[in-house]
């Protein structure tokens, strides 16, 4: 299927969607929570009248149209990057991944670029309980989005409801209710858009304590934190539920992941949780090595994570890859091996169709058919190379998850100092709110490395290897556009920052009307 | 129910799917031809301003139709959106990057701290509306003189042409039909801005543009017309799925699809008659007819690519590896659900339809635009 396969090539079109994606979301979670709360503060003004709720709202939409602009611009680059980067990938599973983009744009996109023009410019156009309703649409929407893409890569990370097609080959859609209730999907979308709830309301805590460090629009910014650090701290505990689900989902679905995760190498029984480790950074899969050159362990804390049962057994990265016949574990080394049985008899079929030899076509096809589940794996050269890159994970997954207890904390701590009336004179806790917001965009990043870099070197989780997944490109080509798009990125970066400082420092005086 | 339907008539009913959302799209580039009018037709600020903002409470809407027109293709015909994208990479990203540069320009442009000026962003909306349409009148014209691509045995794009796509926009069919959506864009941009602002002197100059940019369009509309009755193009044996070529072959998909060919000639008129209305009568509505009439030409262009045994992504290189709405399409069980889906269209268009009456039910005025801090 694939003549040749240029690693530098697919290392560029990695970076680049990698950049591109990483990039979108340092944008979009801010816009699925900031228009929640955004129609949050404008029911606040519909209910009680109060004109002070509407500036309040009004201010918060100003930053959040400058933040949606940029989210708009890079969602669009995805969307164009699955074709120009992923060609093959399009054509081979786009049976599929195209239903949830088509449906992201008929039921989603239209309600954010419907209303949004309402939430903006139709305050004397539209009745005020219109108005809100606009508003709620524009949240909506915005989440509605974040759900079809998200069934989208949920079905990227645990493949199902579809079926390979020789004649065609292509995977093809059996079932789209699998598709879309799969459970990694829902996972991936209460975890990702009550992520996004969470760094919204660090934003605009930021923002208030801000406000009050400079001893500024001191009413609207204990507002503010009050209706934020009640949305944060709701958000933050059900992201620490949600990622608890997500991890036992991915035992199941991307045990591989997991173990990176955890930088385990031999599955045990029970196995600790490493709540703080340096890794080795000469371990190789398979060889005898320390994995860790310190850390500090919870006994048997994995197992209950991973199984919800003590002393369960998890599988390391070694047993996945070379196999282990205690846990019934076929190897990657043995799904190689009838890879290429798979690869090789697909050809086969393909070459005697041409030659119209319908007897060895149909031979072909039933020794294909045999290994056909293992067809992604024939195009791996070495079982290693099933194993991500341990380290970047095994970090990932601690900052993201450290920052996400601590954000709990902080809620906490806001929430108690407002309710007590003592914000304004706790500068530290002020301070620590105001840097805080940047921890936030922290965690969201490590998350999303955990997920996409845990999948390597899959495209499709054990189907579809990112070396066949990508266009048929020559690697200068992918990195010109890589460096376009990486100074595009900054200036556009630079711009955003630029204004949504001035909007802040200039404050809601500026939103009246 | 539409499961029951025949594999070949689901395919032909997304192809009608997908050209109408393209078509849509078409006729809502008014926002980019308006674009293109900022720094040639303001003669002030506050003109500039007027324009600027009245564009910008659509512009999302053309946006997202383009998105929708991406994602109904790579959904329906997922081997036209490999081939294309992963092949015709030049031409793909550059139209991408007019549209991102687009997309900050509104709520960038006269923001305090903006960093590259208020200049830079109009001419980002320039590039987005000349470069931009231009690239995708090339990239849609390819659908007659075809591209240069081959498939192998696994349907996998292998690009012959070194400029990966951009070659389209020298040939002469596709840079005529490039420049006549560039004027036409910027006819339904003078139509919609007349209708949409209350500015007696800048509407009397949009009236007048309206008229020049039409008469700008005809020689392209001319060579394009010509062109497609009298070229070769690209035909498919229905029983043997072989693909050659023969003459006349769109003026025979027009002459043996009669509606089609109606469609064609009242949409040009209708075009037409929008701008004449515009031009020497007091009427402010001509984009509805004009709006109307590019619609029904962009689909009757869509239907002779598409229908009546014709590939609509040919390939110059490889006749063989030709895409036709029938061996580019996705399976029958995702084109059945994705029917269903499509029902839900009707509503979307609906509510559209309502918001855009409702938030033009009172033209744009300078007081409003400067008496609202959110404004572009």
């Amino acid at each position: 299927m694939i003549e040749s396969i240029d690693p530098g090539q697919v290392n560029w079109a990695r970076a680049q969607f990698a950049l591109t994606a990483m990039y979108h979301w340092i944008f979009v979670p801010l816009t699925l929570g900031l228009s929640v709360l955004c129609a949050f503060f404008e029911t606040l003004y519909v209910r009680t009248g109060n004109i002070e709720w509407k500036q309040l709202a009004k201010f918060w939409m100003s930053l959040f149209a400058v933040n949606f602009a940029i989210g708009v611009a890079t969602g669009i680059i995805l969307e164009f990057e699955f074709g120009t980067n992923w060609s093959n990938y399009s054509w081979m599973v786009g049976d599929i991944f195209g239903t949830p983009l088509a449906i992201e744009g008929i039921l989603a996109f239209f309600l954010e670029a419907t209303f949004f023009a309402v939430m903006f410019f139709g305050w004397d156009r539209f009745s005020k309980r219109m108005h809100l309703f606009s508003t709620w649409m524009v949240a909506l929407g915005s989440n509605l989005s974040a759900l079809w893409i998200l069934i989208a890569n949920g079905w990227m990370q645990n493949p199902i409801g579809m079926r390979f097609n020789p004649d065609t080959a292509r995977f093809e859609m059996l079932d789209l209710w699998a598709v879309v209730s799969s459970r990694i999907a829902i996972s991936h979308f209460t975890h990702a858009t009550s992520s996004g709830f969470l760094l919204a309301s660090l934003f605009v805590t930021a923002v208030s304590s801000w406000f009050l460090l400079k001893g500024r629009h001191q009413i609207f910014a204990r507002r503010s934190i009050t209706v934020a650090a009640t949305f944060g701290l709701l958000s933050a505990m059900f992201v620490a539920f949600t990622g608890d689900e997500h991890a036992y989902i991915t035992v199941r679905t991307q045990p591989m992941k997991l173990a990176a995760m955890e930088g385990l190498y031999k599955g045990k029984k029970p196995t600790g949780l490493i709540a703080f480790g340096v890794v080795n950074p000469d371990k190789q899969a398979g060889d005898a090595g320390d994995p860790f050159i310190t850390k500090i362990e919870v006994p048997g804390m994995l197992s209950l994570l991973a199984n919800r049962k003590l002393g369960t057994f998890v599988a390391g990265i070694d047993d996945l890859v070379w196999g282990n016949s205690e846990h019934d574990i076929v190897g990657v080394d043995q799904k190689i091996r009838y890879g290429r049985q798979a690869v090789t008899s697909l050809a086969d079929f393909k070459q005697a169709r041409k030659a119209g030899d319908a007897s060895s076509a149909e031979a072909a096809l039933t020794k294909f058919n045999q290994n056909q589940e293992f067809l992604g794996y024939g195009y791996l050269k070495k079982p290693s190379d099933a194993v991500p890159p341990v380290s970047l994970i095994f970090y990932s997954f601690r900052v993201m998850a450290g920052l996400g207890t601590f954000f709990i904390m902080l809620f906490a701590l806001f929430l108690i100092q407002s309710a007590r009336n003592k914000l304004p004179a706790n500068r530290w806790l002020l301070r620590i709110g105001v840097i805080s917001v940047f921890l936030g965009y922290i965690a969201q990043q490590a998350g999303w490395i955990v997920t996409e870099v845990g999948r390597q070197p899959w495209a499709i989780q054990g189907l579809l290897p990112v070396s066949v997944a990508r266009s048929n490109l020559d690697s200068g080509t992918v990195a010109v556009t890589f460096f376009i798009f990486l100074a595009l990125f900054v200036v556009m970066l630079i711009a955003e920052i630029k204004i949504m400082v001035k909007q802040i420092s200039l404050g809601p005086e500026v939103s009246k009307s | 129910m539409i499961g029951n339907l025949e594999l070949s008539t689901l395919q032909q009913l997304w192809w009608l799917i997908t050209s109408l959302v393209g078509s849509l799209f078409v006729f809502l580039t008014f926002v980019q031809g308006g674009q293109t009018l900022i720094l040639t037709l303001a003669r002030s600020e506050d003109e500039k301003s007027l324009i600027v903002n009245s564009l910008g409470r659509k512009w999302e809407l053309t946006f997202t139709a383009l998105v929708l027109f991406g994602g109904a293709l790579y959904a329906a015909f997922p081997l036209f959106y490999a081939t294309s994208f992963g092949g015709a990479y030049w031409v793909w990203i550059s139209i991408l990057l007019t549209f991102v540069i687009q997309a900050i320009s509104y709520e960038f442009r006269r923001k305090p701290n903006n960093f590259l000026g208020q200049r830079t962003y109009e001419i980002f909306l320039l590039i987005n509306g000349t470069v931009g349409i231009l690239l995708i009148g090339a990239a849609i014209g390819t659908f007659f003189t075809g591209s240069n691509f081959r498939l192998n045995d696994y349907n996998l794009v292998q690009w012959t042409h070194p400029l990966r796509g951009l070659e389209a926009a020298f040939d002469p069919f596709n840079i005529c039909f490039g420049l006549f959506l560039v004027f036409l864009a910027r006819v339904l941009g003078t139509l919609y801005l007349t209708s949409n602002i209350e500015d007696a002197n800048l509407v009397a100059r949009l009236k007048k543009s309206s008229f020049t940019n039409l008469l700008l369009s005809l020689p392209f509309l001319f060579f394009v017309l010509v062109q497609l009755i009298t070229m070769d193009g690209f035909t498919v044996d229905p029983a043997t799925k072989a693909i050659s070529m023969v003459a006349g072959k769109y003026l025979d998909n027009l002459l043996s699809m009669p509606p089609v060919l109606i469609m064609l000639l009242s949409g040009l008129i209708l075009v037409v008659v929008g701008v004449i209305l515009n031009r020497f009568t007091k009427s402010r509505s001509g984009i509805w007819p004009s709006g109307l009439g590019t619609v029904l030409t962009c689909l009757s262009l869509f239907f002779l690519a598409g229908y009546h045994n014709t590939p609509f992504y040919p390939s110059r290189v490889d006749l063989d590896s030709s895409l036709t709405i029938y061996n580019a399409s996705s399976s029958h069980y995702t084109l059945t659900m994705m029917s269903y889906v499509a029902i839900l269209v009707p509503f979307v268009l609906a509510y559209i339809a309502w918001v855009w009456r409702q938030m033009d039910s009172r033209r744009l005025t300078l007081d409003e635009v400067t008496g609202n801090s959110k404004s572009y």
